[in-house]
């Protein structure tokens, strides 16, 4: 079985403030981990140390049997590690679909052609499209993406993920900010991304209800530090989860 | 149409003034020799042939990949030398433009190899001060190995014999032009700055150029979609080296003199960065327009002046303004205008259709 993706005494220090304290944690296919913590708990920079953004202080990364943590970002995306941001982070200045095609072309590997057009690869067009059509995106297709509403964008930014077509797919908080009717469509995609049920799916998420409807597994992360991993349940009935993840009661 | 498309590579101008502007320019360069009368008109024609192709190389860097680099004189001049000096030693023969040709492309490639993988990764405002370092090196180095390059003379030198004004393609004219060696040079010309053109927009418009587009927009992200971003800006600064290269060596077979005036001076590289930015960054049309006026405005702005300050004679101060020894102040007062009212560039003020 592959697509096992995991880390050994992770950290990483910024200064004096460590914001990921020796984390050691195994993601396997097929299931969909939701990690949850209070705001500086360090899931974003979790995140960033798995997909390459920040190179770790210390600590291990393996994807599969290949040890990662010296891998640049794009070597990482190319192996099949795909990531969302939670400050969204497009091409503002190019259309909605030039974004959708940067990605699908970067999982199909052709960025090094120089000599065809775009348009005569059809089948690149045709995938940008129907991914265009699965977030909701199809009507604002030649919008700059600089130009979209919120919700928009963290559409974008989900599709620009799925367009990877990746083995591990990291949603850093995908719904933040959106407004009701935007959610659904946010979250019929992870559900349907779950659905195929061969890949791995870390998700950040503070809406808990969310967390319940779907998650395999939780793992609490606070103050850098894993404190809770288990069945959904079981994690939010413990103790420690209680008083760590502020504000969220037993019955919240 | 279909055929236009591909040609174009799916680019085709965005507004009707735009392509309008640019059929203009085409149908002058194509028919320069017969249109306009004297050396002057020819030999700005020809050189709008190839700063065309030198400003639209800068901005596959500038506009599509947002880097900044000061060493493009640099390859213009490697061009220029490689193929001028190749002439002045060997002999006015195709195998020595060609041999200098190809010499100046390998060292031009491996100077932009080396210069980016050392310097890529770092900030972009770096970059641009080791390009700046570069280039001044290799000025300095040019004015210094007199034996070789000539120093500040340069070198005057042969071209071969297809090419010379002494040459007739044939006897008898074709609308009063004797089609002689100058004519057949300037379609050589013309024909190169086509080709590499249209080679240049098949490239932007490319899987590549659209990463390039997309490093410009957000390397970070580019990076996180599977992209190594050093390696595609290493491959855009060479590409455009060795198109600048190219340039350099039309430049010394028109002139059939190559020295540091006409290739690695500091104002040719912001003679370039003009244009680029005059005729709109980012879109390979810009380049043609903004070398096209840019050249127009530096040969004809004094003529134009003289007409002008005749024209107002008597009336106070004005043909003191519109004196031709002021042409430069004018020059500069143009570019600032266009810079402020067409922060965009020119083809960014047309628009576009629909
Ligand atoms: N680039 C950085 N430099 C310095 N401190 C950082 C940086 N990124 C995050 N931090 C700090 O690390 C801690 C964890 O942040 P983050 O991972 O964003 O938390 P979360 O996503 O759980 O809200 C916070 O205290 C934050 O201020
Ligand atoms: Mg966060």
């Amino acid at each position: 079985m592959t697509g096992f993706l995991s880390t050994r005494d992770l950290t990483m220090r910024f200064g004096g403030h460590i914001a990921v304290d020796g984390v050691t944690c195994e993601f396997a296919p097929g299931t969909l981990t939701a990690i949850v913590g209070p705001n500086g708990a360090g899931k974003t920079t979790f995140f960033n140390l798995l997909s390459g953004q920040l190179a770790a202080t210390a600590g291990h990364i393996f994807w599969d049997l290949d040890e990662i943590t010296g891998l640049p970002a794009s070597a990482r995306a190319r192996r099949g590690i795909g990531r969302a941001f939670q400050l969204t982070n497009l091409f503002p200045g190019l259309s909605v679909r030039e974004n959708v095609r940067l990605a699908v072309q970067g999982e199909a590997g052709v960025g090094l052609d120089l000599r065809r057009r775009w348009r005569s690869r059809r089948d690149l067009v045709d995938r940008a499209d129907e991914i265009l059509g699965r977030v909701g995106l199809a009507g604002r297709a030649d919008a700059r993406a600089g130009s979209l509403s919120h919700g928009d964008q963290r559409k974008l930014e989900v599709g620009l993920l799925i367009a990877l077509r990746p083995r591990v797919f990291m949603f850093d908080e995908p719904t933040a900010g959106m407004s009701v009717d935007d959610v659904p469509v946010i979250l019929d995609l992870i559900h349907a991304v779950k659905a195929e049920g061969r890949s791995t799916i870390l998700l950040v998420e503070h809406k808990m209800d969310v967390v319940r409807s779907l998650a395999d597994r939780i793992v609490v992360l606070h103050n850098g530090r894993l404190v809770a991993d288990g069945e959904p349940e079981a994690v939010m009935a413990a103790p420690v989860v209680q008083s760590a993840y502020l504000g969220i009661g037993p019955d919240a | 149409m279909r055929f236009l498309r591909a040609l174009l590579s799916d680019d085709l101008p965005r507004s009707r003034a735009l392509s309008a502007i640019l059929v203009a320019i085409f149908l002058g360069l194509l028919f320069a020799p017969f249109l306009f009368s004297g050396s002057q008109a020819l030999n700005a024609a020809a050189k709008i042939l190839y700063f065309v192709v030198l400003a639209a190389s800068y901005d596959l860097l500038l506009g599509y990949t947002g880097i900044v680099s000061f060493a493009h004189t640099m390859f213009f001049g490697i061009g220029g030398y490689g193929a001028g000096l190749a002439l002045y030693g060997w002999g006015p023969s195709w195998s020595s433009v060609a041999a200098g040709t190809a010499i100046a492309l390998v060292l031009s490639v491996a100077l932009a190899t080396a210069i980016g993988l050392f310097s890529l990764r770092v900030q972009r405002i770096f970059f641009a001060m080791i390009t700046l370092a570069v280039a001044s090196v290799f000025a300095i180095l040019a004015s210094q190995l007199g034996w070789l390059t000539g120093g500040e003379d340069g070198r005057t030198y042969q071209v071969p014999p297809l090419l010379r004004p002494g040459f007739r393609l044939f006897e008898g004219e074709i609308g009063g032009v004797a089609i002689n060696g100058r004519i057949v040079a300037y379609y050589l010309l013309l024909v190169t700055a086509l080709v590499l053109f249209l080679a240049m927009l098949r490239v932007v418009n490319s899987p590549f150029g659209r990463v390039l587009q997309a490093i410009r927009e957000n390397d970070f992200r580019a990076e996180a979609i599977g992209y190594r971003t050093v390696l595609y800006r290493s491959v855009a600064n060479c590409v455009s080296a060795a198109v600048a290269t190219v340039a350099g060596v039309m430049c010394a077979v028109w002139l059939r003199y190559t020295g540091p005036a006409t290739t690695l001076s500091f104002d040719i590289m912001l003679d370039i960065l003009l244009m680029v930015v005059i005729g709109g960054m980012g879109t390979l049309y810009g380049a043609v327009i903004g070398a096209t006026l840019f050249l127009l405005a530096e040969t004809y702005l004094q003529t134009l002046m003289g007409a002008i300050s005749r024209a107002t004679e008597g009336i106070p101060l004005l043909p003191a303004l519109f004196h031709p020894d002021r042409w430069l102040l004018w020059l500069g007062i143009l570019f600032i205008g266009s810079v402020y009212f067409f922060p965009a560039g020119i083809v960014g003020r047309l628009g576009r259709d629909r």
